[in-house]
């Protein structure tokens, strides 16, 4: 009996499918021989094609509230692939020397462009795991992290066009205006939260493009900076294929080296006041911790991530200008976090390899692209809506009053 | 007896509502002290001044921490009361969910505590010292109130008791002279409140601290306070030990109306 209503949904679904398509899929008006083509197989094709899914759907819906259920019995074999893997040692540290063997062949193996897009993606790693510190701990909802990005690019880009100084130099200067313009962007958002907060700092993220694209004395415009110099390898200048992999390994590094620093922070004193402002701001002011002193440190520490990006990215593409910091960059990074799973650093960095290499391979339906990319972000909050790795907090191992600190990411 | 905080003609107004009118209420020195009255008088309006979550409009708070010198509390910021030894507990819980039950009462030690982020970074002895003592001091703390089992769960999934209860360790991890507990028993069952009565005696002696408390099951409060505090629309219109308190005419006429007073 359930599986005739099942039937009759799907049909009910298969036909406003049909209604709501009927007009681009059915109709062809050819103006030039001014006749009207009526293409009755693709309603059917879209008939078929809905009623099917939805069955699939329907289907898949039911198996995750069966497996809800389930979850009662802590079985290690039930639970999916992605976490067993951090519970269980056996399989993750096999697992990490596979991957770095990979990391550090790719380079020899694969062409200039294969590296140059896993370059890319290890930015984006580090970019989330930077706005992870905003939005996933310190749970401050920014729209506008681009901004800190763009404030990068330009302090090496005008550095390096105006004083020819190198990248090794600017690196730091930087991540210090990055922390610099985040603290500036905290201050007037201290007392917002939600949504309110979520505008003002999309509204900041745009004012930082339109400066750069409108004053041109200063930042040169739309037309850019071109020609700032890449990284040097202990004063040399190197070859094009040469400075690609060059500039992979630094990534790697500085990738690795933010994945040190975010896993440091995120169990210490402050990352759990972070959490904690994250939860529930009252009750956190209440126990002692200076919501001011927190939120502005959260701010800095993430925009000083995407100031080191900023110049990583002036010194690999040599040229910049305002159109690469546009709300678009900040949706991606900001999806890269919430895919991920908020608050993990593993699901950030699974997140950020899935949507920046994911376009990249699949440029053969580059048409629909932005289709299936909210596809799979709608499937997932229907899924799996705490992301990819959900929350994890340290644990710690008790024996009578012997205490272990017990580190299992 | 000494007194560990004095409030003089504390006023809160919001525009035109006057939610506490001319307070005045003294807390003594490791007193259970129990602060009732019919909804809506103020009770809890009178916690979030004492806490820094509101300025009053008027009135001094003054207190006297034991071995400390006196000193206005008035107008500071609520994590700096907190620092001073005022801590509270929320009657909707405030827990925060998605961390664990130790991490929780950790958060309690934020105030008693000083590793900043380079020490977080660079893991200097001091910083390693300092977090284990806060794993033990916060494991310790579990243990007195009995959530030990509870360790490495999540709050948020908590029995309602225990939360009710982790909500106190966690104020208890701030070291406090005064404990403000607003409701503690609210929601709970006979047994569970038989329990939180024993608990909170407990708690008076070993960690010699003060404690008031709102509460609206009279038997509780009967049973577990020195001295009740009774407020109506903002006033204080009693005060005095339960028994005092039990048969005081004013107290009777706002909880029972005119036609009960004897």
């Amino acid at each position: 009996m359930q599986k005739l209503s099942e039937i009759k949904k799907s049909l009910l679904v298969s036909f406003w499918f049909m209604f709501l398509t009927f007009p681009i899929m059915v109709i062809r008006v050819n103006p030039i021989e001014k006749i009207v083509q009526w293409r009755w197989r693709n309603l059917l094709l879209v008939g078929m094609g809905s009623f099917i899914l939805s069955f699939v759907w329907r289907y898949m819906i039911r198996q995750k509230e069966s497996g809800m259920k389930k979850t009662g019995a802590d079985d290690l074999q039930s639970m999916p692939l992605i976490d067993r893997v951090r519970k269980e040692q056996r399989l993750y540290i096999p697992i990490l020397v596979v991957l770095s063997v990979f990391g550090i062949l790719f380079p020899f193996i694969f062409s200039v462009y294969q590296v140059n897009i896993m370059t890319t993606a290890l930015m984006y790693v580090v970019l989330g795991l930077g706005l992870n510190i905003v939005v996933g701990l310190a749970g401050l909802l920014d729209l506008g992290y681009v901004a800190f990005y763009a404030v990068g690019a330009y302090t090496y880009g005008l550095i390096n066009h105006h004083f020819g100084l190198g990248f090794w130099a600017v690196l730091p200067a930087g991540a210090f205006m990055g922390a610099l313009f985040g603290i500036f962007l905290g201050f007037p958002v201290l007392r917002l939260r939600g949504d309110y907060l979520a505008i003002v700092t999309l509204g900041f993220g745009e004012i930082i493009r339109l400066v750069l694209e409108n004053w041109n004395d200063f930042s040169f415009g739309p037309s850019g900076i071109a020609n700032i110099e890449r990284p040097s390898f202990f004063g040399m200048q190197l070859s094009l294929q040469n400075a690609t992999i060059y500039i992979y390994f630094l990534m790697i590094a500085l990738a690795l080296f933010t994945v040190f620093v975010v896993n440091r922070l995120q169990n210490s004193r402050i990352g759990r006041a972070w959490v904690a402002l994250r939860e529930d701001e009252i009750a956190c002011q209440s126990m002692g911790i200076d919501k001011t002193k927190t939120k502005l440190s959260a701010f800095a520490l993430g925009a000083t991530w995407a100031g080191m990006m900023g110049v990583f990215f002036a010194a690999k593409t040599t040229f910049i200008n305002p159109a690469s910091f546009t709300f678009l960059e900040s949706a991606i990074i900001l999806s890269i976090v919430v895919l991920g799973g908020m608050g993990s650093i593993a699901g950030v960095i699974i997140g950020a390899f899935v949507l920046i290499l994911l376009p990249e391979y699949l440029r053969a339906f580059s048409d629909y692209r932005m289709l299936l990319f909210g596809a799979i972000l709608v499937i997932m909050m229907v899924f799996r809506p705490q992301g990819i790795i959900s929350n994890v907090r340290r644990t710690y191992k008790f024996k009578g009053t012997n205490i272990h600190g017990d580190q299992n990411k | 007896m000494k007194r560990v905080m004095e409030i003089h003609g504390l006023t809160m107004d919001f525009g035109g509502l006057r939610a506490i009118d001319h307070l005045d209420l003294e807390v003594r020195e490791r007193e259970i002290l129990a602060l009732i009255g019919p909804n809506g008088a103020g009770k809890t309006t009178l916690f979030n001044c004492m806490t820094g979550i509101y300025t009053p409009s008027e009135g001094s708070m003054i207190i006297s921490p034991p071995g400390k010198k006196p000193e206005t509390i008035r107008g500071l910021k609520p994590n700096i009361v907190t620092r001073k030894g005022i801590t509270r507990t929320f009657q909707n819980i405030r827990l925060f969910p998605n961390m664990t039950v130790l991490e929780n009462v950790m958060i309690g030690r934020h105030c008693r505590t000083r590793s900043r982020i380079a020490g977080a970074l660079f893991r200097g002895k001091t910083t390693i010292r300092e977090e284990q003592a806060t794993v033990e001091y916060s494991y310790h703390i579990l243990e007195k109130i009995g959530l030990a089992k509870y360790v490495n769960d999540f709050a948020g999934i908590l029995p309602y008791g225990a939360q009710r209860l982790l909500e106190i360790a966690r104020a208890l991890a701030t070291e406090p002279f005064l404990l403000l507990l607003d409701e503690p028993a609210a929601g709970m069952n006979p047994q569970e409140t038989g329990e939180l009565d024993e608990l909170i005696s407990r708690i008076r002696e070993e960690e010699k601290i003060s404690i008031l408390l709102i509460e609206h099951d009279m038997r509780f409060v009967m049973s577990i306070s020195d001295r009740i505090a009774v407020m109506d629309y903002g006033k204080k219109i009693a005060e005095g030990t339960p028994e005092e308190i039990r048969s005081n005419q004013a107290v009777i006429k706002a909880y029972l109306g005119e036609e009960f007073v004897a």
